[in-house]
């Protein structure tokens, strides 16, 4: 009888514990879950890109979207460049501030690190950039996970948006 | 033990089979399965994909009107029209708390029945939907590219406003007839006096072609009957507008027993070009009034309440001609034109038969001045001279008939909870479908119009009983669509909707979905207090008010800090939405607003007031889920006793 009944306890208690074990592996896959998505971006990121994606130099990257080519002339288009002003103060000010890192960077200087296809590109298809260009989806990463938003610009107000840009210094 | 664990996967395992093998058979053998399938296929919209048409459904006693797709029986939207609505401030912000304005003050809240979409030839156009409020008589009109209430008329001299809102071939005028007649102008008199004092307003409004503006142009004074449903005449019978009548005994209690004791009432034929023409020579009689009139402007994004003071009346023994009395059996409920603008259908709702109205033998009959007598001098024309035929159809109640535009009427039945098919013409009856259960109104796309789409139609229902997981006493109306493509109706999908849905009106998505609006445009925006670019975020005083002029973005407000304010204050936010992005609106709440929140949509300007009562330190956040970094988005309002001296500051990231 005795028998019997540990025997039963024994086959209860494997019972019991490959549902325990079950359980068990179930926490473990969770947590090695997690551990993976956190580390994810540090794995992505190569190990020369310690400095930070705002102050990275990349002339030649033209980013992903409508622009795919655009010539500059020596002398800035004045008339251009102060209604870019005015669509840059309704359109972006509430995130970019001249001279200071805000929601997002600062505008000034920018074409001595980006290509102005890649800043067009950026301001009209912010999603599309931050899917496909790597170097727009660590900028969206070193600014809090702030995405930049479509503001419906034109082609032609984000030219002279650029051009604005040309003027600060 | 282990045994016992075999026998109950044995079990499981053979019912599971079991189970399988009888849905089976279920499926095959019987014919509501097999239906239910190929119903689910067509009604079926796959994970983004769009559906086929667009139904607006009145939502009753809710006062809005619900947006659906069809086929899937979707809801995408409701669009808040005579009710304040918490889900986006409509009612609440200070833009448009004036849109439910009224000659009693702000009435929040109405009883809309019957949508119509704008016409241009009798075809539908897709600019604008209208609706009526029946309890404070009230007419709105709805933009179909904003899907928003721009417009609401109040209605004097009317009661019940339920004849209502049906538009004229080219939207010449939106219509709305009084149900209660009442004392015109309103006076304190004896209710017994009714008869023969009591008169029933029908009301004409006019629409501006270009901006849909309505100016309630004149106003039928009718005889003391109810004036229950009404539409209008389409290509041969354009010009002319139909109202059936019920209480034509003009009784005033126990309405049950004593509005339904003669045989036959009247369906109204008004000319209503003739009674136009009337007006526009310096006809009528122009009697003071008090009525609101009410306008949203999309580019200031407020709305304006004006109080109007007088409108034209018209007797219409004054304009001889212009109206005629069709007899018609039983209190007819429904009234309505098919679409070659011959046939006026007459549901007499206390009958089994159909009666149905022919305009040419109305003409004729008229021409040749076959009267049989008059009511209150109204010419009563003969039952046998304008009837064009009867439908015999063994249903019981019938309500409303709507059209396929291929020589077929759908009528529904309350009492026998069904909708029946009859061709124009023959008035044979070629199909019947049950409905659950009790239905009233029914819809085709386009089908009170001169061009029906008629592939589905959907019967919104009165009872729901059974039809879904029970919650509670209260339910939601059952509606159920059927496919009408084939010669018999298919009953393909059962939908709950909201409020009590009496109307609805429907159209091909392509006629409004390419023209939907995304954003409203910031440089477009001329609200006085809005913010146009981020730096002219600012907070004044004037006296105990304070104006907080501030914009959002994803994801901050514009200030985020501000300091100064003291208890008793009156706090104005003024919300500018920054985003120019399809979809991505912002919300403001303050924490003990005695308001709802507001939900700004892409460059627009909102307004919400609080009156802080207590000092402290008091968090406003954005409600709408924005970006991952919409639980970041909130900022703070330091309140100082009154009388303190704290100055007046906002900030932004200092």
């Amino acid at each position: 009888m005795k028998v019997v009944s540990r025997s039963l306890a024994i086959v209860f208690s494997l019972l019991l514990m490959s549902c325990g074990g079950k359980e068990e592996k179930k926490k473990e896959g969770f947590s090695v879950d997690r551990t993976k998505t956190t580390e994810k971006p540090v794995e992505t990121t190569p190990a020369a890109d310690a400095t930070p994606a705002s102050t990275r130099i990349d002339l030649s990257n033209k980013g992903i979207g409508p622009i795919t080519s655009i010539t500059l002339d020596s002398e800035i288009d004045e008339a251009m460049a102060k209604s870019g002003e005015e669509v840059y103060n309704q359109m972006c000010l509430a995130c970019h501030r001249v001279g200071k890192k805000f929601i997002g960077p600062a505008p000034d200087g920018i074409l001595e690190r980006r290509s102005p296809e890649w800043v067009m590109n950026m301001i009209l298809d912010p999603e599309g950039m931050v899917k496909n260009d790597a170097l727009a989806k660590d900028l969206l990463m070193e600014f809090n996970g702030a995405p930049m938003a479509n503001q419906g610009l034109t082609e032609e107000q984000a030219r002279s948006v650029l051009e604005f840009f040309r003027t600060l210094k | 033990m282990k045994k016992y664990r075999f026998y109950v996967l044995m079990l499981l395992g053979i019912s599971a089979l079991l189970s399988s093998c009888g849905n089976q058979g279920d499926g095959k053998s019987s014919s509501n399965g097999a239906l239910s399938s190929t119903g689910a296929e067509k009604s079926y919209v796959a994970p983004g994909e769009h559906d086929e048409f667009y139904a607006f459904i009145s939502g009753g006693y809710s006062g809005n009107i619900t947006v659906y797709g069809l086929p899937s029986g979707r809801m995408f939207k409701e669009i808040p029209v005579f009710s304040q609505f918490p889900t986006s401030g409509y009612g609440y912000s200070e833009e448009t708390k004036p849109m439910l304005n009224t000659s009693f003050g702000f009435v929040p809240w109405d009883d809309s029945h019957h949508p119509d979409i704008s016409q241009t030839n009798g075809e539908l156009d897709g600019r604008w939907i209208f609706i009526n409020g029946n309890n404070t008589p009230r007419i709105a009109r709805v933009s179909l590219s904003t899907f928003e209430t721009e417009e609401i008329i109040e209605l004097p001299n009317s009661a019940g406003n339920h004849s209502s809102s049906f538009i004229t071939e080219n939207t010449e005028y939106v219509v709305a007839g009084t149900r209660f007649s009442v004392p015109i102008p309103q006076r304190d008199m004896p209710i017994n006096e009714y008869k023969g004092n009591f008169k029933g307003a029908l009301s004409f409004i006019s629409i501006a072609a270009d901006n849909g503006r309505l100016n309630l142009e004149f106003q039928l004074i009718m005889p003391g009957f109810n004036y229950d449903l009404s539409h209008p005449g389409r290509g041969k019978s354009h010009g002319w507008f139909f109202f059936t009548t019920y209480n034509t005994e003009e009784a005033n209690t126990l309405m049950e027993v004593n509005s339904s004791q003669n045989d036959k009432d009247f369906i109204a034929a008004v000319n209503w070009k003739m009674v136009e023409e009337y007006v526009k020579n310096g006809g009528g009689t122009k009697v003071p009034a008090e009525y609101a009139h009410n306008v949203y402007d999309e580019h200031t994004h407020t709305a304006t309440s004006t109080m109007k003071k007088e409108v034209i009346t018209v007797n219409p023994l004054d304009v001889p001609g212009a109206v005629y009395f069709l007899p018609t059996p039983k209190s007819p409920h429904g009234c309505d034109v098919d679409p070659s603008g011959q046939y006026i259908i007459g549901n007499g709702k206390l009958s089994a038969d159909l009666t149905i109205h022919s305009f040419d033998k109305m003409i004729a009959a008229i021409e040749g001045k076959k009267f049989d007598g008059d009511a209150y001098g109204i010419p009563i024309l003969k039952f046998e001279d304008v009837l064009a035929g009867v439908v015999k159809s063994g249903g019981l109640g019938p309500l409303h008939t709507e059209f396929d535009g291929k020589g077929n009427a759908y009528t529904t039945f309350f009492i026998s909870s069904e909708v029946v098919k009859w061709e124009l013409g023959t008035w044979e009856v070629l199909d019947r479908q049950p409905t659950f259960y009790s239905v009233g109104h029914l819809m085709i796309p386009g089908g009170n119009s001169a061009k029906p789409f008629g592939k589905y139609v959907v019967a919104l229902n009165k009872i729901t009983k059974d039809r879904y997981l029970p919650t509670g006493p209260e339910l939601e109306h059952s509606a159920q669509l059927y496919d009408i493509s084939g010669n018999k109706m298919e009953l393909i999908l059962d939908f709950p909707t909201h409020g009590e849905p009496h109307y609805a009106a429907g159209c091909p998505a392509d006629l409004l979905a390419p023209n939907s609006k995304k954003i409203y445009r910031l440089d477009e925006n001329k609200h006085p207090y809005a913010v146009l670019t981020p730096d002219q975020a600012k907070v004044t005083r004037e006296g105990n008010e304070v104006h907080v002029y501030m914009s959002t973005s994803r994801s901050h407000f514009t200030p985020d800090n501000i300091e100064g304010v003291k208890v008793g204050d009156k706090v104005y936010f003024h919300i500018t939405n920054h985003e120019q992005d399809f979809d991505f609106p912002h919300g403001f709440a303050m924490i003990g607003q005695n308001t709802s929140e507001l939900l700004v949509m892409p460059g627009q300007t909102k307004t919400s007031l609080w009156e802080p009562k207590k000092v402290g330190v008091w968090p406003f956040y954005c409600t709408d889920f924005c970006s991952a970094l919409h639980q970041e988005m909130q900022g703070y309002v330091r309140v100082s006793p009154a009388g303190s001296n704290v100055p007046l500051t906002y900030t932004l990231g200092d």
